[in-house]
Parts: structure tokens; sequence; C-alpha cells
């Protein structure tokens, strides 16, 4: 039977099990809204702005490692989403937006709402398609989801013009793609494992350092499993928290510019440095000159371009993480060999007398809320066990120092781009995806207001997102930086204006509480975590001064952090 | 590569957004109609020459890539300069020259001579320089390559 292109559209996504698509209408996808419209399985999620919609679907795949799905408009709409694209493709998730275009016809002329689509998401999409033909159609929907979610993951968009999904054609949608100019290798090479391994065994003093790609991979249980194998101490980036259980004694804490002091120190005292599923990204290595200076280095990674990319390794391995650790968990217990036990215990000692300084304490005799406790209760009061979406700032970095992850997918945060507003419509992608499970959104006042729109979203949807907001009156990350390296000059840091969270959060038919007290935070969290069907708007006021620690200034070494 | 749209600014891109430098670029279709052959001229230390030639690898629409300074391969530009020659001295030193780089003059008028030139990019910088007349204009397609042997890019 022939379909139009717009119920074409559809049936691709039904094909590919697609349970949510988070979206906003215009023009250019009225044909496909109206085949959304006639069929129930593929269930829309009208948001209030496209950025929130690209966020949502972010947040659907970082908690289920499944591709997140967008539908947007033509030239505003696209426009609209290219953050949360970009926010996606920084931090390698699948997600396939397809946005609508003009009609073939009036493709140039500057039509209305035109903007090339393609060009404009070029370097921030894993990649991109123009579809200029209805029988091209499916075959491009197989191959985007293909593309997102095999290899290094990333988003791929699907630019399809009006006429395109007016047109019909026969429907077949392809059970396999191959492409001659795209095959991600899985399997690492056999002689490079055994060198890494030979590495492993001379080691005295050796570190683990993880990243986002062995969440991505579902590789936690591999992780877990050689590090426990060796007794090695392991540092995971913002990326990678929860694939290693942050409660265990074998893991030091983040690492990186806000990283603890044992796995700041690890780092550069150390002298095999193994890489999983990490890319030396700059917030890590700060001065890459002065980056772990007597380490050899082991690198596996999917991506061969993050390899020397920033930082020159000694073994390259090229592969996806899970399988490399799975042949390195096999080789190891067939090996007669054993790390240095000696070397290994001394290591250990040297480690737990850095940690003995417990950098991360705080004034916990403060009148003020410390920011710090929050983010503590929250974690305790929650068990540990909810999905915590992030905004961007201070208050990031402390969700990520004081919630102690011990699951893969529960911390999701804007890492590579970034991006103040992501929070929030995350959890909306979160909480759909779980339904049952806690899910709340740590965030400033400043981060907030950027998609605060979607408090409407939250309610259409009944979604009981918990909002944990961190209200210290300033752009906190920016005041603290103004602060140490601008002599307290703060210029355009202080937050004026600010609407009454309260009054707003009931306006959109939620529960507003705002608390000031320290002795209130316990009972604030555990009155919101009780509220089951309803979204709770927590305003804490905390001091407006708190500042994070550890800080490795840029340009620094890993060894030259301000404690406090 | 393969012969889509998009693909040639996927390559261009990536080079300014990763600050690349391109030298020279040229790309047209080959034998097999949906591929295209893009030859790229650019600079670097050996780490970001491997940076680079990862990342093309990484497009999707690169099939196959390969540096063809790893090993012995042939390089060639072809030019055309047109040159102003007011007199008959001016036309017999053009020919000269011309015939000495084993060039061709392809158009002529009273006061031009058009002439075609084709080698290595070295050869045509060496011709440029030593054209004794007035140039009026030059155009230079941009070196495409093929390596020596046995060795090949083919599919
Ligand atoms: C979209 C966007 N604009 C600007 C920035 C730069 N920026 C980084 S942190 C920050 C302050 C965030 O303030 P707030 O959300 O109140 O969090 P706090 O740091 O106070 O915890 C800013 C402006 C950004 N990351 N994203």
């Amino acid at each position: 039977m022939e379909l139009t292109g717009a119920d074409i559209f559809v049936q691709c996504l039904k094909d590919e099990g697609v349970e949510y698509i988070f979206g906003y209408p215009g023009g250019a996808v009225l044909h496909i809204y109206d085949a959304l419209y006639r069929q129930e399985q593929v269930k829309h999620i009208m948001v209030r702005h496209e950025q929130a919609a690209t966020h949502a679907a972010d947040g659907y795949a970082r908690s289920t490692g499944k591709p997140g799905v967008v539908l947007v408009t033509s030239g505003p709409g696209a426009t609209n989403a290219v953050t949360g694209i970009a926010t996606a493709y920084m931090d390698s998730i699948p997600m396939v937006v397809i946005t609508g275009q003009v009609p073939t016809s009036l493709i140039g002329n500057d039509a209305f709402q035109e903007v090339d689509s393609v060009g404009i998401t070029r370097p921030c999409v894993k990649h991109n398609f123009l579809v200029k033909d209805v029988n091209d159609l499916a075959d491009t929907m197989k191959k985007a989801f293909y593309i997102a979610t095999t290899g290094r993951p990333g988003p791929v968009v699907v630019d399809i013009p009006k006429d395109v999904t007016a047109l019909k054609t026969e429907y077949h949608y392809p059970r396999k793609v191959s492409m001659r100019s795209y095959n991600p290798v899985t399997k690492g090479h056999t002689g490079q494992v055994k060198r890494a391994i030979d590495m492993l065994m001379t080691a005295k003093r050796p570190m683990i350092y993880s990243g986002g790609g062995v969440v991505l991979d579902n590789a936690a249980a591999e992780l877990t499993g050689f590090t426990r194998q060796l007794n090695f101490p392991i540092t995971q980036t913002l990326m990678g928290l929860g694939a290693y259980p942050a409660t265990d004694r074998q893991f030091l804490g983040m690492l990186g510019m806000h990283g603890t002091y044992e796995a700041n120190l690890g780092m550069h005292n150390c002298d095999v440095l193994i890489a999983i599923g990490a890319r030396f990204d700059d917030r890590v290595t700060g001065n890459v000159e002065k980056f772990c200076p007597t380490a050899k280095i082991i690198h596996i990674d999917v991506d061969p371009a993050s390899i020397s990319k920033n930082v020159k390794v000694d073994v390259p391995i090229v592969g996806s993480v899970g399988h490399v650790l799975k042949e390195m968990i096999k080789l190891l217990k067939a090996d007669k060999r054993s790390p240095d036990e000696e070397a290994l215990a001394e290591w250990w000692k040297q480690i737990e007398e850095w940690r003995a300084l417990d950098c991360l304490k705080f004034d916990t005799s403060s009148k003020l809320i410390k920011p710090q406790a929050v983010i503590q209760s929250l974690y305790e009061v929650t068990g540990g066990d909810a999905f915590i979406t992030s905004d961007v700032g201070q208050h990031q970095m402390w969700a990520a120092q004081y919630y102690k992850f011990d699951q893969p997918r529960r911390w999701i945060n804007s890492g590579g781009l970034g991006t103040m507003g992501f929070g929030l419509p995350a959890a909306m992608g979160v909480q759909l995806a779980h339904p049952d499970a806690t899910v709340a959104c740590i965030t400033g006042e400043g981060s907030i207001q950027m998609c605060i729109q979607e408090l409407s979203t939250i309610r259409q949807y009944g979604l009981p997102i918990k909002v944990v907001s961190l209200n210290n009156g300033y752009l906190g990350m920016v005041r603290q930086w103004q602060e140490f390296f601008y002599d307290g000059r703060y210029a355009m840091s202080y937050m004026e204006s600010l609407p009454d969270f309260v009054k707003l959060a009931e306006s959109y038919g939620h529960i507003g509480i705002q608390v000031k007290d320290p002795a209130d935070i316990e009972g604030a969290l555990l009155e919101a975590m009780k509220q089951k069907d309803r979204a709770v708007f927590l305003d804490f006021v905390t001091d407006p001064e708190e500042n994070v620690y550890p800080m490795i200034p840029a340009g620094a070494g890993q060894n030259e952090m301000i404690l406090v | 590569m393969e012969n889509e749209a998009g693909a040639l600014s996927r390559v261009a891109g990536l080079f300014t957004a990763r600050g690349y430098n391109i030298e020279s670029l040229t790309v047209a279709p080959t034998d097999d109609p949906s591929l295209s052959r893009m030859t790229l001229v650019t600079r670097g230390t050996e780490e970001i020459i491997e940076q680079i030639t990862k990342q093309l690898h990484k497009l999707v629409d690169v099939v196959k890539l390969q540096d063809m300074t790893d090993g012995a391969h042939i390089e060639r530009e072809m030019m055309m300069v047109k040159v102003s020659v007011g007199d008959g001295k001016d036309r017999e030193e053009m020919k000269r020259l011309s015939d000495i780089f084993r060039g061709n003059i392809i158009d002529v008028t009273d006061n031009i001579y058009t002439v075609e030139l084709t080698g290595s990019a070295d050869k045509i910088d060496a011709f440029v320089s030593a054209i004794p007349v007035p140039i009026i204009e030059v155009v230079r397609s941009g070196v495409i390559g093929i390596t020596r042997g046995e060795v090949s890019l083919s599919l």
C-alpha cells in the first residue's frame, strides 16, 4: 500500500520502537502532526520551547540508553533546537532530530520560515540528511537511527521538506543498513590489549580514569569487575559518575577542575594511567603540559579521533569499552602475573593520607543554608536511589561532589557544552521514561529561568519532578571566578528581580516551598518526596558567597588545587 | 567520498571548525559516479596530520582516506596563465620559456598569450617566477595525486 511521507515517517518511528517524541508543531510539519494525530502508539510530548524538546529527548536517552527523538518545524523551530542538538553532540548522546523544511520547490528562495538546517547543524551533529525524495525517506530514517546509536553515539538531524511529507510511495522499512563509509569498530586490537595488560602488571602507582564512554556503552559492570579485580584506585569524570559505585572504597571521587584532592593527586603522581571511555577534556587535564607527568598512559575509546588528541598516549586501544574490558578481564584471570602487591599497598597508604584531608568538608554550623548540605540531605532522603538532572554552575559541581551515584544513567547533566537550561526539560524526559522513579532537578536561580516555561509541560503531563533550586542570588559560578580572578568585580553576576518561585510554581499548578533555615532542609525534602504525583519546586535560599572547592585554576597543574 | 550534496562542505567545515588550514582542495566524480575523489593539501606537525586524518575519517561521507605523503606518489597541478606580450621579443621569450617547461600556448591575441602548464606545484611555481613579461591572470587547479605502483585507493 502506498503511504504519504508523513505516514511513512510515523511508521518508521513505530518500527524503531519509539515510545515518545518530543516536539512543537508549525507549518512545515503539519502533515506529520496530522499523521501523529491519527495513531496512538507513538506518544508526542508537547513542550513549550524547542530547546526543551531536545533536552527532554536527551534526558530520555541518557537515562535509558535508547535514542531520543525530536520533531520541530522549519526556520525558528530548527534554530531553537540547535542548543539542544549541540548539547547532545558534545556528550555523545544518541538522538534523532527531525526538522521540517519548506517545500523543495522553495528551498533557496528565502521562503517563509526557511533556514538551511543542514548547514546550521552540520558542526554539531554526528551526521545530517536532507530528504528530497519521498522514496528515500524510510531508508534515511533507518540510517539516522543507526548512525545515532552506533559507534560513538551522537545526534543526527533529518531535514524533511513539506512536500515530501505529502507525496506517496510504497513503504518498506529496511531491516538492516550497511554503509560502505561508516563501519564503527567494536573489538579492540588484541596485540594492543596484551600490551596494556603488560603495562598494568608493572604498575606501582596505577590509576583508573573513566568517563562517559563507559555509561554510553553500558559497561558499568565490566568497569566495576575490572577495577575490583586489580584493586586499583579509580576516579571518574563528571560524565562518568555512577559507572563505578561512588560509595566503594576504591573510588576516589571525581577528578578535574573541581575534583577531589585524592583523585587529582592520584592522577598527578601515578605511574600507569588507564583512561577508559574518557577524552582528556581540558576541565580534566588542566594544563596538559603538567598533566600526569610521570605516567605511561593506556587509552580505550571507541572513537580513534579521541585518542592522542589532547594528550599523547602510549597504548591506544580503539574499540567499544565494554568489549575491550571484557577481554581484559578474561586475560587478567588467565594471567599468572599479578601487580606488585607491596607497591600497591604503599600507594593505597599514600592515597588514604590524601583522602584523610577530607577536601569536601564544609561549615555545618552556619546559620545560612550551605548548598552542600542540601545535596547531602537530598542524597540521604532519596537513599541515593534517584535520577538527578542538573543545570550548569556551582550547583552542578556540588551535585557531582555530594550526591553519591552508585548506578550509571542516574546522573544527567550537560558536561561538554555546559548548557544552562538543560536540567528541567531533561528531567521531563527522565521522568517519562521512569514514571515511578524519583527524579530531581538540581538547579540554580539563574539556570532554572532559562527553561522555566517547561513547568507548564510538567503540569500537562503530570510529571512529579522535584526541582531543587539552590538560590544564592548570584550566577554563582560566574561570581566565584570574579571573586578569584577579577578582584571581586561582580559584573552582571547578581541576579536582580527574581520572581517569587513559590508563587510561580503555584501559578503553574505545582507546589512551591521556600526554605531559609538549615534546620528545615530535611523536612522540606521529605515533604517534597511524599508528593508522588505532584511536582514540587523547592527554593533553597543559600549562602550567597559559598564557593566550589577544591578548584584547579585554568592553566594550573593537577597538584595546584585551591583547597578552601 | 560519497558523491552527495553537502559532502564537500562537511570537509571544508571540519577544517575551519578545528582550525586546520587548507592549501588546496580539488574534488570531482570518479569513474564510479556514486563516488567523488578529493585531494586536499594541508600542512602540520605529525600530530596534527594524524588528527586531521582521524577527523576526516570520522565523517560519514568519507569512504576511504590515504595520506599520499606516506609513500611514493605523483602529484600534478594544472595552471593557465594569461600574460601580456607587447612586442615580438616578449612573444619569443614567452614561447621559449613555455617550451622549456613543456607548456602549451592555448590562446593568442594581439597582446595576450594564454599558457597552459601541468606539473608538480614546484614546477609551476618555478615557471611563474620565471615569466619575463607582465602577468595578467593566473588560475591553478589545485593539486591532485595518485600513489605509485600497486598501492591504490580504490575500494
Ligand atoms: C546558556 C549558558 N549561558 C551562559 C553560561 C555561563 N555560565 C556558566 S555557570 C553560570 C552561572 C549559573 O548560575 P546559576 O544557575 O544560578 O547556578 P549557580 O552557579 O549559582 O549554582 C553561567 C552564567 C552557560 N553555562 N550556559
